[in-house]
């Protein structure tokens, strides 16, 4: 145990003093989250924003499930001026402003943003006929509006590439910190000198597996910290913190690569070499920089053998996508096997010594 | 020490890379508390000995015991017992002095301020705070040395432990050793410095192309060289031909420097020198280790 703490604080220190490694591992990807983020700041928010002037009961009076079909498309502010609403929507600010006087519901709206007035027009439309049906006594009728948001549409921009990005952090910094660590630890001889010592491999291993978890941790504080700021506008799901299991197994998951690279070759480069080549197509084809929705089938199934997509995906859904921790399971189970048949690969590959 | 299992038993150690038979039948013992030598000049497997012996390398054929086990494959219940200084050292990457000794001291279970104690027997204390990486040399060597005796191991085995140090260091590490070898430890050393060797060893080995030539105690080593003694003056004091004159038999060499004479029989030579006043930056030379080294394994450079 002792054994097990001090190999870790040496790993620990060594890391956090290397710049180089510092740089790659944290401030590299949090780059590209800050670039991106500001970049597509306003992408992807698909919501159409309208005003409601006074009570409108076809909307008001909506059943809960279908209110919340309708929020996932309009975001609805309430006021009862009704000038300044008018007012607000003449200058672009809000895409439309709806009203109901009796039986009649009036939208208001700009012909400066076509798109966003088609938009309010065909959803109020349905929701006129739905109420004429209810109110007609069709309770169940023949076909009704669903308002179905293509998720990642729906998300902003931040909100997809927070996880994302974070996904791809946690497995550049778990593979090149093994793969590193492997062979230089090799190639400088502190595992020869190891060797001779009677430390277990066990804690060896164990030390690289905290220091990485630990590192992982820091770069998801870095992450949500930056993408919370005001100016990104990260909103976390009530349970955001579910994503912590998912994000242990994947470090494991990347781990164990590093593992393998670090055992199969002989010089850092090489292990940088083969490293990259794992993280780097494996970022593009798992979802981490870009969704898969528009992407051809065959690389979405692709994109399944990927342990990059299950660690994205699984932290996109308690993330942000308000989605519960048993959702993660299956992931997380997956990202564990292909942990337990790298590590073996690993164990089989590894030597102390390179004489 | 008759009847007292040795602690080191090597039997017909070999051990070939590719065509090149770097350890060629190798067989020595090594008693409890003995300070035990390999010389030999580059190439001649002293590493290569010492590695299969802690266990680093497997030996082609032969075998190696320490305390009456194996070292091959790695043996969890020596480890704890015997202490390596390698002859490349190898440290954690941007550690100071401090952290490093502290960090090797943890994994056999010793105390950091014991740790640092051993900072201080080695003179580093006031280098405690510096990285490995920016030591010099010599220091990364004591660091090395102290990395490697820090748990207080039964057996230590230490390659080419004085190589890089100053003449003070030097010195200071001979007491370092001579003081573990009191308290009962068996060390084992490879050196190329002969007056470490003469000085430290109980008993040295010489070896040559993987092969022993020659081992015992250094006195007996030097005296059953027979070697003759080397009387030199100053050059101009006397000439070669006086000089060959004194008494018979005698080897004459003049380098330009020192007039040296060679004879097994120095008292009647000094004694004529000192009549003819001819003793003029007189030195005189017994054999020494070196002698023996040199007559066995010759002047050649080594690849
Ligand atoms: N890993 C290796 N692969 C191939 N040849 C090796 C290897 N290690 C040593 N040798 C060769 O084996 C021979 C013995 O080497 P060894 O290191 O044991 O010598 P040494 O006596 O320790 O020399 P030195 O005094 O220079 O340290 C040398 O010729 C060397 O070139
Ligand atoms: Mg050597």
């Amino acid at each position: 145990m002792t054994s097990f703490v001090s190999l870790s604080s040496a790993m620990a220190r060594g890391f956090f003093r290397d710049r180089t490694a510092l740089f790659f591992t944290i401030l590299f990807p949090l780059m590209f989250l800050v670039l991106f983020g500001g970049l597509f700041k306003d992408a992807g928010a698909s919501k159409t924003d309208i005003l409601q002037i006074g009570a409108v009961p076809v909307v008001d009076q909506l059943p809960a499930e279908a209110a919340a079909g309708l929020d996932q498309v309009l975001a609805v502010t309430r006021t009862s001026d009704r000038a300044a609403a008018l007012e607000e929507v003449r200058k672009g600010d809000k895409a439309a402003a709806i009203e109901q006087v009796g039986g009649e519901l009036i939208v208001h709206y700009s012909a400066a943003d076509a798109v966003k007035a088609a938009t309010v027009r065909g959803i109020v439309e349905s929701l006129v006929q739905q109420a004429n049906l209810a109110a007609a006594g069709v309770t169940t009728p023949a076909v009704t509006l669903r308002t179905q948001p293509v998720e990642d549409q729906s998300l902003k921009a931040i909100q997809y590439m927070t996880p994302g990005l974070l996904g791809w952090a946690i497995a550049t910094g778990a593979t090149f910190g093994a793969a590193l660590t492997l062979v230089t630890w090799r190639q400088k001889k502190i595992l020869r000198r190891l060797r001779l010592s009677p430390v277990p491999l066990a804690s060896v291993i164990g030390a690289r597996v905290a220091v990485s978890i630990a590192i992982a941790g820091a770069q998801c504080a870095m992450f949500i910290g930056v993408a919370l700021l005001p100016y990104f506008g990260l909103q976390l799901s009530d349970q955001w913190w579910a994503f912590i299991p998912v994000m242990i197994a994947g470090t494991l998951a990347f781990l164990s690569i590093g593992l393998v690279a670090g055992a199969a070759s002989k010089t850092p480069e090489a292990a940088s070499a083969i490293a990259n080549l794992i993280t780097l197509p494996m970022a593009f084809l798992s979802g981490a920089f870009f969704p898969l929705d528009g992407a051809p089938k065959w690389l979405q199934q692709l994109s399944e053998f990927f342990p990059l997509k299950h660690l994205v995906s699984s932290m996109q859904d308690v993330m942000v996508r308000g989605e519960s921790f048993a959702v993660t399971l299956p992931d997380i189970g997956l990202l564990l096997g292909f942990t337990v048949v790298l590590a073996g690969i690993a164990a089989f590959l590894f030597r102390w010594d390179d004489a | 020490m008759h009847g007292m299992s040795p602690t080191i038993k090597v039997e017909e150690l070999r051990k070939a890379y590719g065509e090149l038979r770097a350890v060629d039948g190798v067989s020595f013992d090594v008693q409890p508390g003995e300070f035990f030598g390999i010389l030999g000049p580059n190439g001649a497997g002293k590493t290569t000995t010492l590695e299969m012996m802690e266990g680093l390398r497997k030996p082609d054929s032969g075998s190696v015991t320490l305390f009456g086990e194996s070292p091959w494959p790695r043996n969890p219940r020596l480890l704890p017992r015997i202490g390596v200084q390698l002859q490349a050292s190898a440290f954690f990457e941007r550690l100071t002095a401090r952290e490093q000794i502290r960090t090797f001291a943890s994994l056999y279970g010793v105390s950091a301020r014991k740790a640092d104690e051993w900072l201080a027997v080695v003179g580093l204390e006031d280098m405690a705070g510096k990285r490995n990486e920016d030591l010099s040399g010599g220091q990364q060597q004591r660091l090395s040395i102290a990395c490697a005796l820090a748990h207080g191991p039964d057996l230590v085995f230490l390659d080419e432990p004085t190589s890089g140090l100053d003449p003070q260091a030097r010195r200071n590490l001979w007491d370092v050793l001579r003081d573990i070898s009191a308290q009962g430890r068996t060390v084992v050393l490879t050196t190329h410095y002969l007056d470490e060797a003469e000085s430290l060893c109980d008993r040295v080995a010489i070896m040559d192309h993987g092969r022993i030539l020659e081992s015992g105690p250094p006195a007996t080593l030097v005296r059953d060289l027979d070697a003759p003694t080397r009387i030199s003056v100053e050059t101009g004091t006397i000439t070669a031909e006086a000089a060959r004159g004194l008494a018979d038999g005698l080897e004459v060499s003049d380098d330009g420097v020192s007039l040296t004479i060679a004879t097994r029989t120095p008292a009647p030579v000094l004694s004529a020198l000192a009549e003819r006043d001819a003793l003029r930056g007189l030195s005189v030379r017994g054999a020494t280790l070196e002698d023996v080294f040199l007559h066995l394994t010759g002047r050649e450079y080594r690849a």
